[in-house]
């Protein structure tokens, strides 16, 4: 082919322009002067920007953060200009693709919001993209503030890599009053107690449990919770370590469960998103629904007070935790005020500003209970005497791949409610991650 | 260098000209460059580098380049929910496209009787093709949830048994074991064929229906210009010769229209093999993988469980399954072009 001359020099002129403009327009985030202070030392007269990535926008979530980053003058003197990027949609789903390109591309935010657990540790601590927190926990003495449970989740051999902010709890039972009242049923307990309870609302042409699973990890709540409630604490924790044998007899009786629970649903469960699936409670069609106690939110975004809640069938004594953590990836931009913004998320002060706002209870374990509405009070003293299991469904329990099986083997078992066919591909599942044989 | 040895003989006026038209080709192919290449490395580029991530051990959030062989298609084609997707994709596929032709014809040849205010029904039935998948998709799912649209309209008119579970009905149509269907498929060693993984997913059929209008007036504007193209002579010959209507159809128009129908599968068809939006706007896959689509599953594994190798298998998969429609029409019809 016979190129002619200026051709190529004009397409080099180009290339040179196409280069110049990405290094110019990639500059501009890197700047600001780190410290002179050690990293983890007093942080006096910080500088610079802290750029804070999370999927915090509305509501309750988004009121949290800026009251997080309004203390953050206070905790930490200097001149920091925050800036907070958020990522709307999905549970986190859009946020973390956002992230993980930044990651990539080596451009990390100062710090971001991160589900404690595998989801972190699977994602970023493994592939070595994490800084280890051990100096922050030991000199803020959080090995004795946050709870036992809490730091086995967000340790991975021994280190602490994230500091969490707030805990919510997956398996809650909530369900309408006056409904249970009119049908003269007591909030059920135990799984036999559950299903009586159906059976008598069903024949009322109630629906007994209202499920919106669109987005999938609402079904893989209930097999969750139904794990939890048929196994308890230890042989659930097993599953995740390869001690408790997904083959085995119990978890053929926990899917047997979670097969008779899903009878019980709405038709239209999976049009449905999980708020939409709580307006069937609010407006009395079904009478209960399973689901994390952020939906304390939006039954009080809905007017709604007509509401009571309890452990999910089985689960008394356990809570079912997940978490947002921050954490310090490798090579953030100025490492130090990161550092003084893990110290202010993991503060007291911090944990009583964000949680009576975004409807969670403090990680630690020393909060005023006074700050907090009736629910959150009930759950803070369960969360303080309670044995604490990872949540599946938030990315506490396993990696994001096995969990993403799981949710796939879930989601063909609502077509085919099959529970051997169930059953062998949470074993394969097992298998496929690693852990088990 | 052949250039200059020609340049120099002939003589001034014709050199002018060959200098202006070499310039001309230069500016030409200045003007071509960038979308060259920006083809070759966005699109060449980028498959060559897919196929690669495809056969390596790239499992997490940090690039493994380690080269397994054929692994990750072994796994997926093993994979239970990329069997379903095989499954749907074909059922939507068949509906959608065989859908689309019929509609489009049938409309085709009511409008080809040159009746008054052809231009406004061409536009309105063309018109849909103008919105975007995601926002068909988000009408459909109101108009067909089972709480709203048709169902309300249906229970409003007096109709209440007319409900239908439209794309939340979880069920599967497949040939059972025991039924006497199934025992003449076993009959002829084709037993295996009773099995949800070879039924059809009603839920499929809301996505066919809101897919189907949006694209069958694009069909129809295809067949319309077939029809015209047709002569009326050989229609007055056929109609010489004692044709009815029906049989001028079938031995006139239809077979002088396959080349139309042609280009109008492969043009449904590789849309509909990689089709994205429509689902996630619509039914979210659901209930269950009822509406699953490859697209969704590379989507969901690459982006959400960071599985970069499997999601580089499953879009190969696609590519593959997409040039096999289109490669052979590709040649078909550059084959046409030579000959004409």
């Amino acid at each position: 082919m016979v190129v002619p001359k200026k051709s190529w020099l004009s397409l080099a002129i180009a290339l040179v322009a196409v280069v110049v403009f990405t290094v110019a327009c990639g500059d501009d985030e890197e700047e600001g002067t780190p410290t002179p202070s050690g990293a983890t030392g007093t942080p006096t007269g910080l500088t610079g920007d802290l750029e804070i990535f999370s999927w915090w926008t509305t509501g309750g979530e988004g009121a949290g953060l800026q009251a997080l980053f309004d203390l953050y003058p206070q905790i930490c003197p200097g001149d920091v200009e925050i800036i907070n990027s958020t990522v709307a949609g999905g549970g986190g789903a859009q946020a973390r693709q956002v992230l993980t390109t930044r990651m990539q591309g080596g451009d990390p935010p100062g710090s971001f919001q991160v589900h404690m657990g595998h989801e972190l540790i699977d994602t970023w601590v493994t592939t070595d993209y994490m800084e280890p927190l051990d100096d922050l926990f030991a000199e803020e003495g959080w090995n004795d503030i946050f709870p036992q449970g809490v730091l086995d989740i967000v340790s991975y051999e021994g280190h602490p890599y994230s500091v969490p902010v707030n805990i919510h709890r997956a398996n809650v039972l909530w369900y309408n009053k006056s409904v249970l009242e009119a049908n003269n049923i007591d909030p059920p307990e135990s799984f036999d107690d559950f299903f009586a309870a159906a059976d008598t609302l069903q024949a009322a042409g109630i629906t007994p449990l209202a499920l919106g699973d669109s987005e999938i990890f609402a079904s893989t709540q209930v097999l969750e919770t139904t794990l939890i409630g048929t196994l308890g604490a230890d042989a659930y924790n097993g599953l995740w370590t390869g001690d408790t044998d997904w083959s085995s007899a119990e978890v053929t009786q926990a899917l047997e469960n979670l097969r008779k629970m899903l009878s019980y649903v709405n038709d239209d469960h999976s049009s449905l998103t999980w708020d939409q699936a709580n307006q069937l409670v609010i407006d009395g069609d079904a009478a209960m629904t399973i689901m994390g106690d952020w939906l304390e939110g939006d039954n009080k975004a809905k007017g709604f007070t007509d509401y009571g809640w309890l452990p999910a069938p089985g689960t008394s004594g356990i809570y079912d935790a997940l978490s947002d953590t921050f954490g310090l990836p490798k090579g953030a931009p100025n490492p130090d005020t990161v550092n003084c913004w893990l110290k202010l998320v993991g503060s007291k002060d911090g944990q009583e500003a964000f949680n009576p706002l975004k409807g969670s209870v403090c990680a630690r374990t020393d909060c005023d209970a006074s700050l907090f509405d009736e629910y959150l009070q009930s759950a803070a003293e369960d969360w303080q005497s309670d044995e604490i299991v990872p949540s599946l469904a938030h990315g506490a329990a396993a990696s994001p791949a096995w969990a993403g099986d799981i949710n796939d083997a879930v989601t063909a078992f609502i077509t085919d409610p099959d529970v051997g066919t169930l059953q062998g591909r949470l074993a394969d599942a097992c298998v496929a991650a690693e852990v088990c044989e | 260098m052949a250039g200059e040895a020609d340049v120099r003989r002939p003589s001034r006026r014709f050199r002018g000209r060959l200098r202006s038209l070499i310039s001309e080709q230069a500016v030409a192919t200045l003007l071509i460059l960038p979308s060259v290449l920006a083809v070759v490395v966005f699109v060449y580029g980028f498959i060559t580098w897919s196929s690669i991530v495809s056969v390596s051990d790239w499992h997490t959030v940090r690039a493994d380049y380690t080269f397994v062989g054929l692994d990750n298609f072994r796994r997926l084609f093993n994979n239970f929910r990329f069997q379903i997707d095989i499954r749907n994709t074909v059922v939507f596929t068949l509906m959608f496209v065989g859908a689309c032709l019929v509609i489009g014809f049938t409309l085709a040849s009511l409008l080809d009787r040159h009746i008054r205010g052809e231009g406004f029904f061409r536009s309105v039935y063309l018109f849909p093709m103008a919105i975007s998948f995601v926002v068909t998709g988000v009408v459909w799912r109101w108009l067909l949830a089972p709480r709203a649209g048709v169902n309300l309209l249906a229970d409003k008119a007096g109709l209440g048994s007319l409900q239908y579970d439209w794309y939340t009905d979880p069920t599967v149509v497949h040939v059972t074991e025991g039924s006497r269907l199934g025992e003449a498929l076993n009959f002829v060693h084709l037993g295996f064929l009773a099995d949800a993984n070879y039924g059809i997913p009603l839920a499929m059929i809301s996505l066919v229906i809101a897919a189907t209008w949006q694209a069958s007036g694009f069909v129809m504007v295809m067949y319309l210009a077939g029809l015209r193209a047709i002569p009326e002579e050989l229609k007055e010959a056929a109609q010489m010769d004692g044709a009815n209507e029906f049989q001028i159809l079938r031995h006139i128009s239809l077979p002088l229209l396959r080349p139309v129908t042609l280009s109008a599968i492969i043009i449904l068809g590789h849309q509909s093999l990689k089709i994205f939006d429509l689902v996630v706007s619509m039914t979210r896959r659901g209930p269950g993988f009822a509406t699953d689509v490859p697209a969704l599953f590379m989507f969901e594994t690459t982006f959400q469980q960071n599985r970069f190798s499997q999601g580089a298998a499953i879009s190969m998969v696609m590519l593959v399954t997409v040039s096999l429609l289109v490669i052979p029409y590709l040649i078909w019809s550059l084959r046409r072009e030579a000959r004409l």
